[in-house]
Order: C-alpha cells, then structure tokens, then sequence
C-alpha cells in the first residue's frame, strides 16, 4: 500500500497546501512523481509479483504478460494493432497513390502529338527577312493556344549547318522569349528581336544579344509539302545553335548549366 | 379530449439555481406553477423563449461535451500588455474565411474552361445580382490577406513569440504564408484575361528555372509542356480544394497551439517574479 502522499490525486481531491511559500509548478510535480513515490510503486510492484519476470524475454509469457499462452511471441492485441494499421495503411495507399499518379500523369507522357501546320505557300517567304505567322500550340483552347511566330527560308550563306543535323527548309523561330516566356517581336529595322518584359535582345539568328535570357530563342521543324511550308515541332538551341529537345524558358543549355536542367519526357 | 403533450414539449421544472418562478424570488408576477397550491399559469413568449433556447444548448452541451473545451479556449488567460497587435492573426483568419465565402459565391458562376472563363467571369462583374461586389471582395480581399499575414508575422517576430516553446507554431506559420502565395498564384489565372494569362506564363516558367526538378513542377502546373485545356482546371482545383483545404487544417493546428501554449507578453514587459508564482490552477 502505497503512502499517503503518493496516492494518486484526482483533480478536485488535493490535499491541502503547505503553509508557507508555494514551490513552482515543475519542482513539486518533479518531487511527487518521478521522485520518492515512483521508487516506492516500483518497489510494491516488486513485492506482489510471485515470481520474477524478464522484461527483454521473447515469450510473452516470460514477459509476464496476462493470459500468455506458452510459446508466444506476439501478443494478440499487439498483432491486431498491426493488423488494424496495416489495413489502414493498404486502404488509404489505394486510393491515394492512384490519385497521386492521375494528378502527377502529365509529367511523365507526351501528350501532344505531332501536328504540321500550313503557314504559307514557298514564295510567301524570302531568306534575307522574318514574316510573322500565326499558328495554333493548342487549337483546343482558342486564342490562347495560338502564338506567333517569325518564318524565313534557309540562308545558304549566313545559316551554319550543324554537323549530324540535318538543316530545316525554313527557318522558324518562337516568338517564346528564352528567359521567362513572354512574346518577342522582331524589329526590322535593327535586324533584332527584342522582349518586352525584361529587354532580352536577340539577333537575327535568335542568339542572345543582350538582357537576361540565357539561350537561343527556340525555333520548329520545318517541311515543304506541294509549295506550300508547313511547321511541325519545337526544339531548342545552344548558344553554338545544335539542336536540342524543347526546353522551358530559363532552362540553360549551355556549359556546366545544361546538366541540371535535363531533357524530360513531355517534351 | 385533448390528447397529452409530448415529454419534450411539456415544461421542464426550474433548474436549481434558476430563479424559480414559485419560489421565494419569482413572486414578482404572481404567478405559480401548481404545485404549490395556486394555479398554473402560462408563461409568457419571452420566457418561453429563453428556456427553448436553454434547452436546446443544454441538449447541445449534455452530448458534446463542448462547453469545457470552449470555456478552456475562449476564456483562456492572456499576459499583462495584451494589445491590438495581437488581433493580427484573428484578422488574418477572418480574411481568409472571407476569401472561403465569396469563393464558394463566385464557384456558383465561374466556368474554368479556357475559352469560357474570361467570359464567365466578367458576367459576374457586369450581370450577376451583386456579383461585382462579391468578385471585388474576393479580388481586394486577397489583397488584405497577404497583408495581414506579413502584418502578423512581423508581430510575431518582432515581440520574439516564436521563441521556445513556439517553434512549432512558427513554422506552421511560414508554411501558411507560402500556401497563402500559391493561392494569389493559382487565383491569378482564373480570370484568364491578358494580364492573368502572361502572368501565369511567366510564373511557371519561374518555377521551371529551379535546376533537376523545376521543368518537372512547371509540367506539373501545366500538365504538359505547353499551356494547355487543363492548366485552367487545374489551378482551379489547386485554387478551390487542395490548398483552401490545407490553409483550413493547418490554421486548426496553428489554432490549438495558440490555445495550448498561449500568448507572449510584449517584450518591454519585464516577468516579476511575484506574477510568475501567482494563481496555478
């Protein structure tokens, strides 16, 4: 029988208090539980027990566990604990990770398949000048899906042939800036294009010429079907103009910069 | 004849400590109940009234158990200095169930579909039965939160309320100030006119320029590498459901801990040791 002082105290059944100053909170309830009280419990539990049990045992029954049955590990409320968050846990992932992959899906598909688009008979284009077009990104979502782009045929003298690419008919090029996305347009009269969000210039190549952007402008596969010019995919350049698959804007393609920006599977 | 009231309409007797009407201090009318002698009487529609209204929170209490829990949290103490600057966050909380509120309004009317939500919400600006003025509280209200928000934070920093042990409530804080960003990001879109489209270009070519995983969240924000059918839906959905829902639950643990831990004193309020002893109940 435990003393006194280390019953258990309900709420409303405290004992009186001690004349005198009032010790803080944490000292007293240090002194009456963790203290002479918690020694003298253990030792009446001691006492009681008709034969000495091993807390570390495997069996439950050495554990001294009631209602042990002999050779048993695992008690059974333990195993219906486990069983209980087991189906818990299977049911949730069952509708968590099916949901989790239809929202994440996108990243790891290409989507968009490949669409040629007619911009204009061969004689509406020369290769000494850019004439905007317009063509559809997403025909499914009306206006916003249609950006313009700049079309001029291929330059046998100023256009450099990349080795092991084969060269496009036509040069066109992404109105897309190359460091944040916003539109360019391209100024005639300087030969340049230029971005009005943050003033990334470009030459008449595409290449960067001044401001922020950090490659090429991107450009799209070209073919010739029966005189008319028709534009297919987009693709991305370094700065020494070889190909690339699409990148986002922002995404360097360039020095020790392009391996933390990888080609990804949408694209 | 009449058939008997049921129990739950028939008159309840006075509760103890309720001034009883036949008792020593309820004679004022005269009146008694019966059971004493006199005759009953009819009480009047006030009186009726307040004991319908009793009952019912009575009947609320006696199965909820909630009016402990509400005392505890309503009528918890707060430190000597306890001023204005505090209120920030309740503010900021009512911005946000402001937002909830005209955002569910506004749900009613708004298509997210890219060829229709331009024209769906500028229907509620200029034909909806006040839909101007829930759309400019949602619109300006969003405003307010941000500020309040940054508002709150700066008190907290500045009176030292994220100390020990409050850690917690500080970094539940930050991570609702950045779900508070995304909801301006992803609310920006939604009315789809030239300034929400370029911007939401721009924003998500910001998040593709993060090296190794930003090109996969902007296809993710996307769904696709291009701007396409379902960007819109998508932040919709981000915008409507995933992160009203987190704000939701995360203000409940921001919630609790406040009522846990409770409230600093100003900083400039020295503790005294004679308050620091004082009334532990």
């Amino acid at each position: 029988m435990p003393s006194w002082d280390c019953r258990r105290r309900g709420r409303h059944d405290r004992l009186p208090r001690p004349p005198g100053p009032e010790p803080a909170r944490a000292l007293r309830n240090h002194v009456g539980t963790t203290g002479r009280c918690a020694e003298e419990s253990l030792a009446q539990t001691v006492a009681d027990s008709p034969k000495k049990f091993d807390k570390q045992s495997r069996y439950t029954e050495g554990r001294g566990i009631a209602g042990a049955f002999e050779g048993e590990t695992v008690t059974r409320r333990r195993l219906m604990e486990g069983t209980a968050l087991a189906a818990g846990g299977i049911a949730t992932m069952a509708f968590a990770l099916p949901g989790l992959g239809f929202a994440l899906g996108p990243i790891f598909e290409d989507t968009n398949p490949t669409v040629w688009q007619d911009v204009g008979a061969t004689d509406d284009f020369n290769d000494e000048t850019y004439v905007p077009r317009v063509m559809n990104i997403d025909a499914s979502i009306g206006d916003a899906g249609k950006t313009t782009i700049y079309v001029r045929k291929f330059n046998d003298g100023q256009d450099k042939v990349i080795e092991g690419q084969d060269p496009q008919p036509y040069v066109v090029i992404s109105t897309r800036c190359a460091h944040l996305g916003c539109p360019v347009r391209y100024i005639q009269a300087s030969q340049k294009f230029v971005c009005p969000c943050h003033g990334g210039v470009y030459g008449f190549q595409g290449e960067v010429q001044g401001g922020p952007p950090v490659r090429p402008l991107d450009r799209f596969y070209t073919r010739v079907r029966s005189n008319r010019v028709e534009v297919g995919d987009r693709f991305s350049l370094n700065s020494e103009l070889e190909r690339f698959s699409p990148r986002d804007p922002s995404n360097h393609l360039d020095g020790l910069w392009q391996y933390i920006y990888p080609s990804r599977p949408t694209t | 004849m009449t058939p008997p009231l049921p129990k739950a309409l028939r008159r309840s007797p006075a509760r103890p400590g309720q001034d009883d009407r036949n008792g020593k201090n309820g004679r004022k009318n005269g009146r008694k109940n019966g059971r004493n002698g006199g005759p009953a009487t009819t009480p009047t529609p006030k009186e009726q009234a307040v004991e319908g209204a009793a009952s019912v929170v009575g009947w609320l209490d006696e199965r909820t158990g909630a009016s402990p829990f509400l005392r505890g949290f309503l009528y918890r103490k707060v430190p000597k200095g306890t001023n204005w600057y505090y209120t920030l966050g309740s503010a900021t909380m009512f911005a946000f169930l402001s937002q909830a509120v005209t955002g569910v309004f506004l749900a009613m009317y708004y298509e997210p579909d890219p060829t229709r939500a331009y024209e769906s919400a500028s229907r509620i600006t200029n034909e909806v039965f006040l839909g101007e003025f829930v759309r400019g509280m949602h619109k300006w209200g969003s405003t307010v939160m941000i500020i309040l928000i940054f508002l709150h934070m700066g008190r907290t920093f500045v009176f030292g309320a994220y100390k020990y042990p409050r850690e917690l409530n500080w970094v539940i804080g930050v991570v609702l100030i950045v779900l508070t960003l995304l909801m301006g990001l992803t609310g920006y879109l939604l009315p789809f006119d030239q300034r929400s489209f370029w911007a939401t270009v721009v924003a998500v070519n910001l998040n593709s320029s993060g090296p190794i995983v930003g090109p996969y969240l902007a296809d993710f924000l996307r769904v696709g590498s291009e701007f396409g059918p379902t960007t819109i839906t998508r932040f919709y959905s981000l915008h409507m459901l995933l992160v009203p829902g987190l704000i939701a639950a995360l203000i409940g643990a921001h919630l609790y801990l406040v009522a846990k831990l409770g409230t600093t004193a100003p900083p400039w309020l020295k503790a005294e040791k004679k308050d620091l002893l004082k009334e532990e109940v």
